[in-house]
């Protein structure tokens, strides 16, 4: 098929919904497709060969941050041509509720027009302020796609209507190999924390009092931990007398990221809820890293109900210390774990998720004629 | 003469504003359409997946029955018992497919593992071509109650499109059967 495939957000800068376009274009590439990008990047910036550019990034204020996205009629010229000159059979807009790319291409298209939502928003008013302006654009899509419950929930609840539930996936290959962090694992044990240090519902704390109650009996036991946040918040909850044996790394790179889980005895994800997925668990799945997570259902569905990762009641400290002592004593369990993590992960292979994204296109491209620009809003 | 002015302006205005209402509407319509020939296609195809594993001497007698009953339903039903009989075909189908070792047994016929892909496939096409189908009449069906629609018929003599309500859920796939 020849697919064109709409980023609304700056090629250059990286964030989920680019990493999720990328993936997703790489994935398709390698099965054959024909696949063309268009996202806001600079002129000189070096694109993959795939991504065309449609000029400089605009950062906006946008669900609470800062986007950094495309408009403006240079841009909108600039994808009206792309539409035109790429003959697609389907064409695939990603948030289509920004006001970036996505919006313009629907507006100078149609045809089969599949779209992917990816933000959950906790404050209606800006989709219902604009749902009349993008209603005739919106209006288009024949098929949607939201990549989790909460994206799924927003969209019923603010632009009416429902989507197909097709989650991210992962490059499991760029997980596998990596070297581990100078000094990881150590004698003495290791576990693993990744994920935002200041957000209650990710569980941090759980954790951090779970090596309290473990690190008397094990002297060498250390606790690496990645992610953004406020590492004197994490300290102040470690007894004093441990802190020395507690690494927080802070935001780590891409690269230090996957050799993060590389570094690990064992890695833990002591969520307390609210994950719809668990990308992060999947990514140290892919690594083969040992895992031991709380009993949440999407969780507990991703581990093969423990058998490719330990499960503990959620919240439950105490349980955590028991089973990550337990993993720790026993290499050849650990062992297991990790052959059975990498099994289990390929479901969320990319390769497989892309799979299931074809199937949406061949659905709504039964039409013959594919995507043309569409002349009523020249 | 102003008054006349003002109204000849505002009667192009409304017309205007009239014919893109009308033009938005026969735009809905025509998507209803074609999700609706997207449904019609998958649901096809799934019946005559269903009716080639029950003729394919792959499966035990019994499932291949069943099968081959339920799909034969789906097809030859008229349209008041349409969204039963697909139903019982979905139904049917989720108790064949979750019998234990179905997927295994199967993959491991000759072309067994293309069937299964196959079979995959066509459920999960059902469930998206039903949602985008459900989703084009909700929204035309929302354009055709505004009042000013109902009350100059702009709609035309276009039928009121009827939501596709089925039972589609996909079977069980095991947790690590990946």
């Amino acid at each position: 098929m020849r697919i064109g495939i709409v980023c609304p957000y700056d090629w250059d800068v990286p964030g989920g919904v680019q990493q999720h376009v990328r993936d997703l274009a790489e994935a398709l590439i390698a099965q054959g497709h024909h696949v063309s990008v268009i996202a806001p990047a600079n002129d000189d910036s070096p694109l993959p060969p795939y991504v065309v550019s449609s000029g400089r990034a605009i950062p906006v204020p946008a669900n609470g941050s800062i986007a950094r996205v495309s408009f403006g009629f240079l841009s909108a010229a600039r994808v009206r041509r792309w539409v035109r000159e790429g003959r697609f059979d389907v064409l695939h807009v990603h948030c289509p509720e920004a006001p970036s790319l996505g919006l313009l291409a629907c507006w100078a298209a149609r045809g089969p027009i599949v779209a992917t939502f990816h933000a959950q928003y906790e404050r209606s008013r800006a989709l219902s302020v604009g749902a009349p302006i993008m209603q005739s654009a919106l209006e288009k899509i024949t098929g949607r796609i939201a990549v989790s419950d909460a994206a799924r929930k927003s969209l019923v609840e603010h632009l009416g209507g429902d989507a197909v539930l097709i989650p991210n996936g992962v490059t499991v290959d760029r997980y596998v190999e990596a070297e581990p962090l100078p000094g990881w694992p150590g004698e003495g044990g290791s576990i693993g924390f990744l994920g935002r240090m200041d957000e209650p519902r990710k569980g941090l704390p759980v954790l951090l009092d779970a090596f309290n109650l473990l690190a008397p009996e094990r002297p060498g036991l250390r606790l690496l931990i990645a992610g953004p946040g406020d590492e004197d918040d994490v300290y102040a909850r470690v007894r004093p007398e441990f802190r020395d044996r507690v690494v927080v790394l802070g935001m780590v790179s891409e690269e230090d990221k996957i050799r993060a889980y590389h570094s690990v005895d064992v890695f833990c994800a002591p969520n307390l809820g609210g994950e719809s997925f668990g990308i992060v668990l999947t990514e140290a799945m892919s690594a083969g890293a040992p895992i031991i997570a709380s009993d949440i259902p999407a969780f507990s569905r991703v581990l093969g109900e423990g058998e490719a990762g330990v499960l503990f009641p959620v919240g439950d400290a105490a349980a955590l210390a028991r089973e990550a002592g337990a993993l720790l004593d026993d290499p050849r369990r650990r062992a297991k774990l990790s052959d059975a993590a990498r099994t289990a992960v390929r479901r969320y292979d990319w390769s497989t998720v892309a799979r299931d994204v074809v199937r949406v296109y061949e659905t709504v491209a039964v039409t013959a004629g594919g995507v043309v620009e569409d002349d009523r809003t020249r | 003469m102003t008054e006349i002015l003002v109204a000849i302006a505002f009667l192009i205005l409304a017309a205007f504003y009239l014919s893109w209402r009308a033009s938005r509407l026969d735009r809905l319509h025509t998507r209803v359409e074609t999700a609706r020939a997207a449904l019609d296609a998958a649901l096809v195809r799934r019946s005559a997946i269903a009716l080639e594993l029950a003729a394919s001497r792959r499966l035990d007698p019994a499932t291949s029955l069943l099968l081959a009953a339920a799909a034969h339903e789906a097809r030859t039903a008229g349209p008041d018992e349409r969204e039963m009989a697909e139903s019982d075909l979905s139904k049917a189908m989720r108790a064949a497919v979750e019998q234990p070792r179905f997927r295994e047994s199967l993959a491991e016929t000759a072309g067994g593992a293309d069937t299964l892909n196959e079979l995959d496939e066509s459920l999960a096409k059902v469930v998206y071509s039903r949602r985008f189908y459900n989703n084009a009449v909700a929204t035309t069906r929302a354009a055709r109650r505004r009042p000013l629609v109902r009350a100059l018929r702009l709609a035309g003599s276009a039928e009121l499109p009827a939501f596709f309500d089925i039972d589609d859920d996909p079977p069980e796939i095991p947790p690590t059967g990946g």
